[in-house]
């Protein structure tokens, strides 16, 4: 359910067909540099309602997914 | 020509802050007064901004070396005006001293008020800037920054490191279209330059006076509408520092 709100926002910025967003797609290889992973964080608060401080690297979709699953507790 | 955008100015209860808080909103900006002590005097700028220049406006408490103090504020700011597109740090305090009788908490509570609070405001308003794609910071900084000043160990640390925040946000940010500037006022005469009336270097000011809080207020004006400019340090300071 995260995974899909996750790769619609992608999907969405990157101007992709969501289904090429994968778990194991790396931002890098989605061609989102740090600072667009800080705005699709924002995006996303809007879309979950809560606030995601990113405080560690995340490198893959699937790591963004496992993060803020983790915040959520 | 700022109509419709909201504009944070710290420290503006009085002396710099102020002036820069009436030039924005004789532009049309809306006005966060932003004060750490003097309620009467910030309220009193905020009226006034409603008054003549028939803007929004409304002061807010907030000391801002506190992260999180900082953080509610911006959020207050955003609840009561919707939005933040100006931000201008000019919140800064001196314990003027030598170095050699330099009091640790002197030198702490310097850099925290006017370098990190520039930080902690500029951390908590990214966050509307990126979403708008636009927004201007402007951090006022001192030339005691840039050439140093004898007695002035703390304070000129702080203005210099603000120079380096400047120019490291303006180069990160300016992707999504958001500015950062600073200006670097000299000898300007307010409260809190009264203990610089002594000073010789004021002989050695090239257009021959100090400066008024209006001569930084039309910099900073300048810098938040010139939209060609990032991560630049104006100097407003009658050419002492050239």
């Amino acid at each position: 359910m995260l995974f899909e709100t996750i790769a619609k926002v992608i999907a969405e910025r990157t101007d992709r067909d969501v289904a090429e967003i994968k778990p194991e797609s790396t931002f890098a290889e989605l061609g989102i540099d740090s600072l667009d992973t800080v705005e699709l964080l924002m995006n996303l608060e809007d879309e979950i309602g809560m606030e995601i401080e990113l405080d560690q690297k995340v490198e893959t979709v699937d790591d963004l997914v496992k993060f803020i699953e983790s915040k959520k507790g | 020509m700022l109509k419709g955008k909201v504009a944070v100015v710290t420290g503006a209860s009085r002396g710099i802050g102020k002036a820069i808080a009436y030039k924005l909103a004789s532009m049309g900006a809306d006005i966060a007064v932003i004060y750490a002590g003097n309620r009467d005097a910030a309220e009193a700028v905020a009226v006034d901004c409603e008054n003549t220049y028939g803007v929004r406006a409304k002061a807010y408490c907030c000391d801002v070396s506190n992260f999180e103090t900082a953080k509610e504020t911006v959020a207050a700011v955003k609840a009561d005006f919707g939005n933040v597109h100006i931000l201008v740090n000019n919140a800064g305090i001196t314990r003027d001293g030598l170095v050699a009788t330099m009091k640790e908490e002197a030198f702490d509570a310097v850099l925290d008020t006017n370098l990190k609070g520039a930080f902690n405001m500029i951390r908590h308003c990214t966050g509307l800037f990126l979403r708008n794609r636009e927004g201007s910071i402007v951090n006022v900084t001192s030339v005691s920054g840039l050439i140093g000043n004898a007695g002035q160990s703390n304070y000129a640390a702080s203005k210099a490191g603000l120079v380096g925040l400047t120019k490291s946000i303006a180069k990160e940010l300016a992707p999504r279209g958001i500015r950062c500037n600073a200006v670097a006022p000299g000898f300007i005469r307010t409260d809190m330059t009264e203990a610089q009336a002594e000073n010789p270097l004021l002989g050695a000011i090239p257009l021959a006076r100090m400066g008024t809080p209006e001569d930084v207020a039309d910099a900073v004006a300048y810098l938040v509408t010139a939209n060609y400019i990032t991560g630049e340090v104006l100097r407003v300071d009658g050419g002492i520092a050239m």
